[in-house]
């Protein structure tokens, strides 16, 4: 061994050569593409076919959007302004000047504008109270009351009223779980449930408006006459708020009809550079104008439906002593006017919006969300039902899924919109919105409940017996060891059906609810916006599109989340 | 035994619902507010603007209305429907009057148990065709592929014609308006025909209107009207007078600017008299006040001037008068005797 060293050769490298560069072929984006894009002839010829078809409908595409126009005051606007800027454009470009014009309508509706922020503060609410539930080891317990809570906060932000409203409906499960506490005590599981349902029912219908009706009637009483003032003052304020937003609005659209003039003279001159500076210049102009018109015309609706409610209160106020001799003569209309009558009095909280102004985006995340989180409970109910012992609820269940999924969706909200009117006592009122979120729930509930009864079948039989084995009864055991497992597996498919309940809120458009679609039909009427129709699916898409794609990923990560490894 | 309970179950509701329109003015009067079917949108006859008020010519009647029986134009809710829903919607009572730009033909007017009030549209189905084309009359369309909107009189009016005519074409069913123009500038169609005031409206958006012609031939009746339920005569008499006020206004010189002037003291005009309320009691007789037809005419001006407001000749639409003048300048517009 230690020859080896004595008969070294003379030259010894006493460093390392530097790994030389490989070839250009076999590094970066060459080599990426040789082994992707053209690892063989089929493959080669396939990529340049591909990067053709590409190619074409970018072409077609992209200067579309490229010339695309987002200031005008109408369609035929934005077509001069494209004749002007981009006379070679070959497919013009997109009006998208209806969205900035339109797309407070589109995300909320006709919910008045100065009330915006009470359902933009219930959306950023949901994330607040989704929090523990979707991530229960990061928040910490006390929040869950938040999230117990936001059904009760939310409906009264979006339809306003007044503020011990939620909490009374609060309270009927309060009073239901104390009862049901109780018989539980005296009567088993089974009289329990029974005796804490009849009784939250029996609060809700019967007791509740009557203390909900008392409390208005106390409040009004209490301050009539500094309502009566109040109306008073309103009464005279409001027609010289609305007559200074006349004479501004009279001038501004003055300022616009001179501008439009001048458009036209210069639409008609032959283009030059000047004539584009020119008209961009006047366009440039005709925006900050009209951006002032649209607040005002929303400040004069906003003043009229005050001064509707200034009225109404005025009438009412006067109608007041003949209503309550009439109603306690028992004269039914007259109870209802005067139940009416203080409910608008008496008043203290949020200003009522009623269900016809919702509309847009507005309308398909709250039939979405409501759908989604109450048929999620209600599906893994019916799937367990399904699955019982007990002849006459597994019956029960199996008619319910398969009836309510062997009708399509449409013919449900029909029932709900139309339908229900014949068989109501005439002069229900039983909220539109309302109905057509039950109508969703019980319909997503019942493919919910085949999704997570696939879950509990993929379950090995071993897992419930070892549950049976410790002794746990059967709440016990579904809760702690089969749900756990079973909804697990389930996650793709609940996901997947609530991505298909949020685009299917579209379909209300058929009873005359404006979701995103009707709402863009509603759009297209007004004369300045007829004819454009691209521009506004795309933008519907798009949102649409971050909703369903962000709900994917949500699933996907919650399954990295509960991976346990096993299998 | 089945069948039969189930009818029975249906003649129950259809009970019920006669009990309930059997008072529709008490309803409307305890409830506070009118509510009116329209179309959730038709360009100039109803559409809401970017605040969420409905304007167009089929929601002046209803204001007109909401204004004569409630004292307030704005006291009108508003509920957008679908062409296969309006019927329903209206005998189930979910809406008070359907003011949807409805053709008033025999078997809805009788088979399905509605009333027509009258009149307030009197339009044609007509046909439009590319300049290019160089189509002179609908009878020269044999084989051509027609746009045409499913489930309207004029999907059936459109076969009529053809058939009486002995010449062929090729249907291309489209769900709305929009729908079909999109087809119709594509190409998708040769030809697209719909009620000729939807074609003027429609023509008035394109980039080059005037490469687009509106066929001479108008192939069918279509007289539009509001609507209301069987059963309630009151309410009936209430909305087709108020119509009828209207068009009256119009034709003795009454307007949104000089109505409560006329109204203020009797005129030497018996009939203006008798309108307004300043003589004799015609707004008892259908359970309204004195003034009723002042604030109608308020609301929204006379029927010459909704017409020119929302679809007249000084708007992007455009339409002429024509059948719809009244009767002393050679249109349709007819309204009986106030007396």
């Amino acid at each position: 061994m230690s020859d080896t060293h004595a008969q070294t050769v003379r030259y010894v490298r006493d460093s390392m050569i530097q790994p030389s560069e490989p070839p250009n072929a076999q590094t970066g984006a060459v080599k990426w593409m040789r082994e992707n894009l053209f690892s063989d002839w089929v493959n080669g010829l396939m990529t340049v076919i591909a990067i053709y078809i590409i190619y074409s409908v970018l072409a077609a595409i992209a200067p579309w959007f490229y010339h695309s126009v987002w200031n005008a005051g109408s369609l035929n606007e934005c077509r001069e302004v494209i004749a002007i800027n981009s006379p070679n454009a070959m497919h013009g470009g997109g009006c998208f000047a209806v969205i900035s014009d339109r797309w407070l309508q589109l995300l909320f509706g006709f919910y008045r504008a100065d009330l915006h922020w009470r359902p933009i503060l219930a959306f950023v609410l949901l994330f607040v109270a989704l929090g523990p539930i979707l991530f229960p080891n990061r928040f910490p317990r006390p929040l869950m009351w938040l999230a117990a809570a936001y059904p009760f906060l939310v409906v009264w932000l979006l339809w306003g009223g007044s503020f011990w409203v939620p909490i009374l409906a609060a309270l009927g499960f309060v009073i239901g779980g104390i009862v049901g506490y109780f018989g539980n005590k005296v009567g088993g599981l089974g009289v329990a449930v029974a005796a804490a349902v009849v009784s939250a029912v029996v609060w809700w219908v019967y007791l509740m408006p009557v203390v909900n009706d008392g409390l208005h009637a106390t409040v009004a009483e209490a301050r009539l006459e500094t309502i009566a003032e109040q109306t008073e003052a309103d009464l005279i304020a409001i027609p010289e708020a609305q007559e200074a937003i006349e004479t501004r609005m009279a001038e501004l659209n003055a300022r616009v009809a001179e501008l439009d003039a001048q458009l036209e003279e210069i639409v008609a001159v032959e283009e030059t550079d000047a004539v584009k500076a020119e008209f961009n210049a006047i366009m440039d102009e005709l925006e900050t104008v009209r951006a002032e018109l649209r607040i005002l015309s929303r400040d004069a609706y906003y003043y009229s439906q005050k001064s509707t409610d200034a009225k109404t209160i005025a009438s009412n106020l006067e109608m007041l002593p003949e209503w309550k001799a009439a109603a306690a003569e028992g004269d039914e209309i007259a109870q209802r006017n005067l139940s009416d009558a203080y409910g608008r009095l008496g008043l203290v909280g949020l200003e009522p919006v009623t269900s016809r102004e919702f509309g847009g985006f507005m309308l398909a995340i709250i039939i979405g969300v409501a759908g989604i989180g109450l048929s999620l409970p209600l599906g893994v109910l019916l799937a367990l039902g399904r699955q019982s012992d007990l002849l006459v609820v597994k019956v029960a269940c199996i008619v319910f899924i398969e009836v309510i999924r062997g009708v399509p969706l449409i013919v449900w909200l029909f029932t709900a919109s139309l339908l229900l009117n014949y068989f109501l006592p005439p002069g229900t009122n039983f909220d539109l919105v309302l109905r057509v979120v039950i109508m969703v729930t019980l319909f997503s509930a019942a493919y919910i409940a085949e999704v997570v009864r696939g879950g509990l079948a993929a379950l090995p039989k071993g897992q419930y017996e070892a549950a049976d084995a410790l002794g746990l009864d059967y709440w016990k055991s579904m809760r702690l060891i089969v749900l756990p497992q079973a909804l697990k597996i389930s996650i793709p498919g609940i996901v997947n059906t609530f991505i298909g309940l949020f685009k299917d809120t579209t379909l209300v458009g058929i009873i005359g609810l404006l979701d995103p679609i009707n709402l863009s039909n509603s759009i297209r009427a007004s004369s300045d916006w007829n004819g454009v129709y691209w521009e506004l699916f795309i933008f519907i898409g798009l949102v649409f599109f971050v909703c369903c794609f962000s709900m994917g990923r949500y699933s996907l990560w919650l399954e990295k989340q509960l991976q346990r490894g096993h299998r | 035994m089945k069948k039969s309970v189930l009818l029975g179950a249906v003649a129950v509701a259809g009970l019920t619902a006669a009990a309930a329109s059997a008072a529709t003015l008490d309803d409307v009067k305890a409830r506070g507010s009118l509510n009116c079917g329209v179309s959730s949108g038709l360009t100039g006859f109803s559409e809401p603007d970017a605040n969420g008020v409905w304007q167009g010519f089929d929601v002046a009647v209803c204001r007109a209305i909401g204004a004569a029986v409630l004292e307030d134009p704005t006291a009108v809710e508003f509920v957008p429907l679908t062409t296969q829903v309006r019927f329903t919607a209206l005998s189930s009572g979910e809406i008070d009057i359907l003011s949807r730009n409805t053709t008033w033909t025999f078997s809805r007017d009788t088979d399905l148990n509605l009333n027509f009030i009258g009149v307030n549209y009197y339009d044609g189905q007509g046909f439009m065709v590319p300049k290019e084309l160089g189509v002179t009359s609908a009878k020269d369309l044999d084989g051509a592929t027609v746009c045409i909107q499913t489930g309207t009189t004029t999907e059936l009016n459109l076969a009529d014609f053809f058939r009486s005519n002995n010449i062929n074409y090729e249907p291309v069913p489209i769900e709305t308006n929009a729908e079909a123009q999109q087809q119709y500038l594509a190409g998708a169609c040769d030809v697209y025909t719909t009620d000729a005031s939807g074609l003027a409206a429609t023509r008035a958006t394109f980039e080059d209107p005037s490469a687009h012609v509106i066929l001479p031939e108008i192939i069918s009746k279509e007289p539009l009207g509001p609507v209301v339920r069987h059963g309630d005569d009151n309410w009936m008499d209430i909305a087709r007078w108020t119509l009828n006020a209207l068009i009256a206004a119009e034709e003795l010189g009454v307007t949104s600017a000089n109505v409560e002037e006329l109204a203020a003291a009797p005129t030497n005009n018996p009939e203006i008299n008798r309108l307004l309320g300043t003589e004799g009691d015609l707004g008892a007789m259908i359970g309204l006040d004195k003034q009723w037809a002042v604030r109608a005419i308020a609301a929204g001006g006379n029927y010459g001037e909704i017409f020119e407001r929302n679809i007249g000749e000084s708007t992007p639409i455009g339409l002429a008068r024509g059948l719809n003048a009244q009767w002393t300048e050679g249109g349709l517009m007819y309204a009986p005797p106030f007396r």
